[in-house]
């Protein structure tokens, strides 16, 4: 059996998926400042009465990191980097504790300027003299030679408790990003350690004693041990659980839209094929842009709850929430009230919707009736503006080859899987409205348990091949090798896949279903004067974000029942 | 956090999978290293800055330009018209107001060829400057124009397509034409007579340093746009000047590139030339984008940037504040220039020969202008090909008087089917192509 837990911001949800499809789903509030105390309730409650070593998997989906950022508990970090050639790297400053040093490599991976070890020096001791115990250390173009990072590294680490290096966090080109990102690995590293540790032990005290699994962001997962080198990759994986919990009810080798319709935003991303579009770059979390993998999303600020007033003589909704429904007590109107005066919601105090729509009907001088089916086309409006918005930004994605802008794909998605309080009385309206076909996914009050319970293990690895110097390297994997003069694309895919299957299984995937693909494959020679001096290789794989094998019986009952 | 001054886009196409030939300097590998550095410093993470996908542009937006022979897909590859598309995406976006400034960073390149097109010549098929302007000049409210060819080769093609306009002021600045392709570009060719004094050459000397082209910009280039007056400015910015190019003998440089986008302000720029494609292009292309956008630039410096290395001699000095004084004259005296050139006989007609490189092709033209004060003047291009084409090509200009469109028409409708293999009209006024029929 595997258990699913999605920490949101008010409750937390878990679920027990088994051969009877869904075994149990429980709800425990949230306690923001005690999210321990979640997640541990949440697992017991589910866990109650179940014989330990039934469980096969546990996978958590928590806003730990997130809320630490967003809440600046996090503690100093000392951040050194060096630049060479550019945009002045004073302006990437993440923290306080920033020393831009000497030292650059170019694009090709050549040494510019060395790293000077008595400035290095120097840092570490007033870092040390602060007190700080983790430290990023990140250099320009440090994916197409890591070596100053590395050195800067051995320079310091006795004197630190965790060094994290950016040429480790992703092989994407983006210096700012790859600063960001490291600068967030080392500052949420001390709290993820500690947290996920206490999960671990409390769990096998109860018997539970298997690696738990943590959601991230691009809707894959990976095992708590192989997140201690990259904690920041579990943040904000809220969305993606979210998300993969629909995958099972998209339709193969279509694109679908998935809607979550909330009380206060409304989130939507888009499938390929049951496959998820993801972000080509990374997530932006507060005021840091990253290189951590994400799905693509798109959120508006209109959901059931959203305030419903008149501005400039026109109706207008969102994106302030003052509280919930009128119908529930809630201070101003809001859609949900219009479906209680529809006749839509029966579950609360009509009369108090009704109060609440008059003072908007007597203004826009017709009847209350009216006022709730304009408030409901409004919402609708802007939520198939929103949907075509993500479309249209998926579709007008850059592409580099004269191939890909004739034949590139487009994204048309036909169908809408919608999810989300309000969602069965907007998806009925929004079918009338537009032409893409609604469905409400079944169980979608727990689709984010479910999606984090059934997500596969993602990762991708990022190869790079320079036959005129006569090296490859995925610099991620601490991989790097010399090569001959033959090395092709051909080579370096096979090389990547290698060390992709590696990573994805000690990460927890299952080796006998490993969906691995090639995103990106190119390779240019190298001319200087008239002679061809080399191969410039690139290569990009990944695991493919999906649900895992073997569950489709499982998912069948989930969508029957 | 960075935050561009001025709302900036940039549509970047590197066109990964088009060559002219596997090891020609227009190869797959050109832009390679410049999107390595644009990435790298997270350009489109900025505040301010934008990539736009381009869009390419449609045959009728070539056919508003060139007499491609015998057809537009002959001498087009899908590459030149998402080239041209990215100019175009820009020049749309600028005019939109969706973006202050922008930047093609795009090939193939376009600055050499000609308003009829048998083949490639330096490397270029198709203007893409010139395709861009004149469907802004159809789509939106704009009239005068202003492109400056920063290209260490002169932009003979943009000259010859502007010759004759007057709402058009061409100039050009690049290495000497006696000591670099294509061999022309020099002072005296400034424009027909219904356009005199709106082109103009600045030929510099081999080995121009920095000093040389940011004078030549602050002294000559700026004094006759503010005057002008355009609408807008359009860069071709080709980066062949820089001291590392391969193909050419000038000692520009990252930071002079910079420095000069920064004083020209260009609404457009579009990527020419620029074959230093490690050394330079990386480098260079990252400080224009920083230059139109607004953000300090002074840290962008080519790892071997040494300015006592590359400073230019006295002479050449001395040789830029004459020829400036040379440009900044016939500016002034374009007026009295143009009486003396109407004092000649048949001022309206020219011949000349045109060498393809790029495909070795030979063209023999025979023009005729309608002189008119009153719009650019009906064109009539006849032109034999060394591939046995024996062309008649008729422009009627946008704003054409009415003297002028009859001209127009009247050459085109009387055109002997017999003598000629194609016979075309681009009517400027309708926005108009037509073919006439012939045996
Ligand atoms: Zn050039
Ligand atoms: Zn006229």
């Amino acid at each position: 059996m595997i258990i699913g837990l999605d920490v949101g911001g008010t409750h937390t949800d878990v679920v027990l998926l088994g051969d009877n499809g869904l075994e149990n789903e429980i709800k425990v509030p949230t306690d923001p400042s005690n999210l321990f105390h979640s997640v541990l309730l949440g697992l017991s409650e589910i866990t109650t009465g179940i014989d330990p070593t039934k469980i096969q998997r546990i996978v958590l989906s928590t806003t730990l990191a997130t809320n630490a950022v967003v809440q600046g508990k996090i503690p100093a970090v000392g951040m050194i980097v060096s630049s060479g050639p550019g945009i002045d790297p004073e302006c990437y400053c993440t923290n306080p504790y920033y020393f831009v040093v000497s030292g650059a490599i170019d694009h090709r991976g050549r040494e510019i300027e060395p790293v000077q070890a008595a400035q290095i020096h120097q840092i570490e001791q007033h870092l040390q003299k602060e007190g700080i115990r983790y430290v990023g250390v990140v250099g320009k173009f440090s994916i197409r030679n890591p070596a100053h990072e590395l050195q800067i590294k051995d320079m310091l680490s006795n004197s630190f408790e965790k060094v994290f290096m950016g040429h480790r966090i992703s092989g994407n080109l983006n210096f700012s990003r790859r600063i960001a990102t490291t600068y967030l690995n080392a500052a949420v590293y001390p709290i993820h350690k500690e947290f996920y540790e206490a999960v671990q032990k409390s769990l096998a005290a109860k018997g539970l004693v298997l690696p738990i699994r943590l959601l991230k962001a691009d809707g894959g997962n990976m095992k708590f041990e192989s997140s201690i080198e990259l904690p920041a990759q579990t943040i904000l994986s809220g969305p993606a659980a979210s998300v993969m919990g629909a995958v099972a009810f998209g339709s193969e080798n279509k694109d679908t839209l998935v809607m979550d319709i909330g009380g206060t935003t409304t989130d939507m991303a888009i499938l390929i094929n049951r496959a998820p579009v993801l972000d080509p770059l990374g997530i932006t979390i507060g005021e840091y842009k990253t290189l951590i993998r994400s799905l693509e999303t798109f959120s508006i600020g209109l959901g059931g709850d959203s305030l419903v007033k008149l501005s400039g003589g026109e109706l207008n909704v969102g994106p302030e929430r003052l509280g919930p429904a009128m119908a529930y007590g809630g201070p101003a109107p809001t859609p949900t009230d219009a479906w209680f005066i529809k006749g839509e919601i029966i579950n609360g105090d009509r009369e108090k919707s009704f109060s609440g729509f008059k003072s908007l009907a007597k203004s826009l001088g017709i009847s209350v009736e009216s006022v709730a089916t304009r408030v409901i086309d409004v919402a609708c409006k802007n939520i198939l503006t929103a949907a075509q918005q993500l479309i249209d930004r998926v579709n007008s994605k850059p592409v580099y080859t004269v191939h890909e802008l004739q034949e590139g794909y487009l994204v048309r998605p036909k169908e809408i899987l919608v999810l989300g309080g309000p969602a069965p009385y907007f998806a009925k309206h929004l079918e009338t409205v537009s032409d893409y076909k609604f469905r409400v996914i079944p169980r979608w009050h727990v689709a984010n348990a479910i999606g984090a319970a059934l997500a596969r293990t993602t990762c991708e690895v990022t190869f790079f091949a320079d036959t005129e110097h006569k090296f490859a390297e995925a610099p991620e994997e601490d991989f790097s090798q010399t090569i001959d003069t033959h090395f092709d694309s051909q080579a370096a895919i096979e090389n990547a896949f290698r060390l992709l299957r590696d990573k994805a299984i000690a990460r927890g995937a299952n080796p006998d279903f490993l969906e691995m693909e090639v995103v990106e494959a190119l390779q240019f020679n190298m001319v200087r004067g008239f002679n061809t001096i080399g191969k410039n290789i690139r290569v990009k794989v990944q695991v493919k974000p999906g649900l895992i094998h073997g569950y489709d019986e499982v998912i069948s009952k989930l969508a029957s029942r | 956090m960075i935050k561009a001054k001025h709302k900036t886009g940039l549509v970047f196409f590197p066109a990964f999978d088009w060559a002219i030939s596997p090891t020609h300097p227009e190869r797959e590998e050109r832009l390679l290293y410049t999107q390595d550095q644009i990435f790298e410093e997270g350009i489109f993470d900025v505040e301010g800055i934008s990539e736009l996908k381009p869009d390419p542009v449609t045959l009728k937006d070539v056919q508003r330009v060139h007499f491609c022979i015998p057809d537009v897909w002959s001498v087009t590859t899908e590459s030149h018209f998402i080239s041209a598309g990215g100019a175009k995406t820009i020049g749309m976006a600028v005019l939109d107001k969706d973006i202050e400034r922008g930047f093609a960073l795009v090939r193939p390149p376009g600055h050499h060829a000609n308003r009829v097109v048998h083949g490639a010549r330096g490397f270029c098929n198709i203007n893409i400057e010139a395709i861009m302007i004149e469907y802004l000049r159809e789509a939106y409210n704009i009239e005068k124009v202003a492109i400056v060819d920063t290209d260490c080769h002169h932009g003979d093609g943009t000259q010859d397509i502007y010759w004759h306009d007057p709402d058009t002021l061409f100039i050009s600045i690049h290495q000497d034409g006696r000591t670099l392709y294509p061999g022309s570009g020099f002072p005296n060719e400034l424009g027909g007579p219904n356009a005199v004094g709106k082109t103009l050459n600045i030929p510099l000397p081999p080995h121009t340093s920095e000093e040389g082209f940011l004078y030549a910009v602050q002294h000559v280039i700026m004094p006759i746009l503010d005057d002008f007056r355009p609408d807008i400015i359009v860069n071709s910015a080709g980066q062949d000047n820089h001291y590392t190019d391969p193909i050419t003998n000038m000692n520009f440089s990252a930071q002079g590139y910079a420095q000069l986008t920064s004083i020209l302000k260009p609404d457009i720029a579009v990527l020419e030339g620029g074959y230093s494609i490690e050394g330079a292009l990386p480098y260079v292309n990252l400080g224009i984008v920083l230059a139109l956008a607004g953000i300090d630039y002074t840290h962008v410096k080519e790892p071997d940037y040494d300015p006592d290395r590359i400073r230019q001699a006295p002479a050449v000095t001395d040789a830029i504040e004459k020829i400036g004084e040379t440009v900044l004259a016939i500016w002034q005296q374009r007026e009295h220039i143009k009486h003396q050139l109407m004092e000649k006989t048949d001022p309206g007609r020219r011949s000349r020969k045109i060498f393809y490189d790029t495909d070795g092709i030979q063209e023999s033209q025979k023009e005729q202008i309608q002189i008119c004060s009153d719009c650019a003047g009906a064109l009539r291009i006849d032109s034999t090909s060394s591939r046995g084409m024996h062309i008649l090509a008729v422009h009627i200009p946008r704003n054409a008087c009415n003297a002028c469109r009859q001209t127009g028409h009247t050459w085109y409708e009387t055109a002997d089917a017999n003598d000629f293999d194609i016979i075309l009209l681009q009517d400027r006024t309708e926005d108009k192509y037509l073919q006439k029929k012939v045996n």
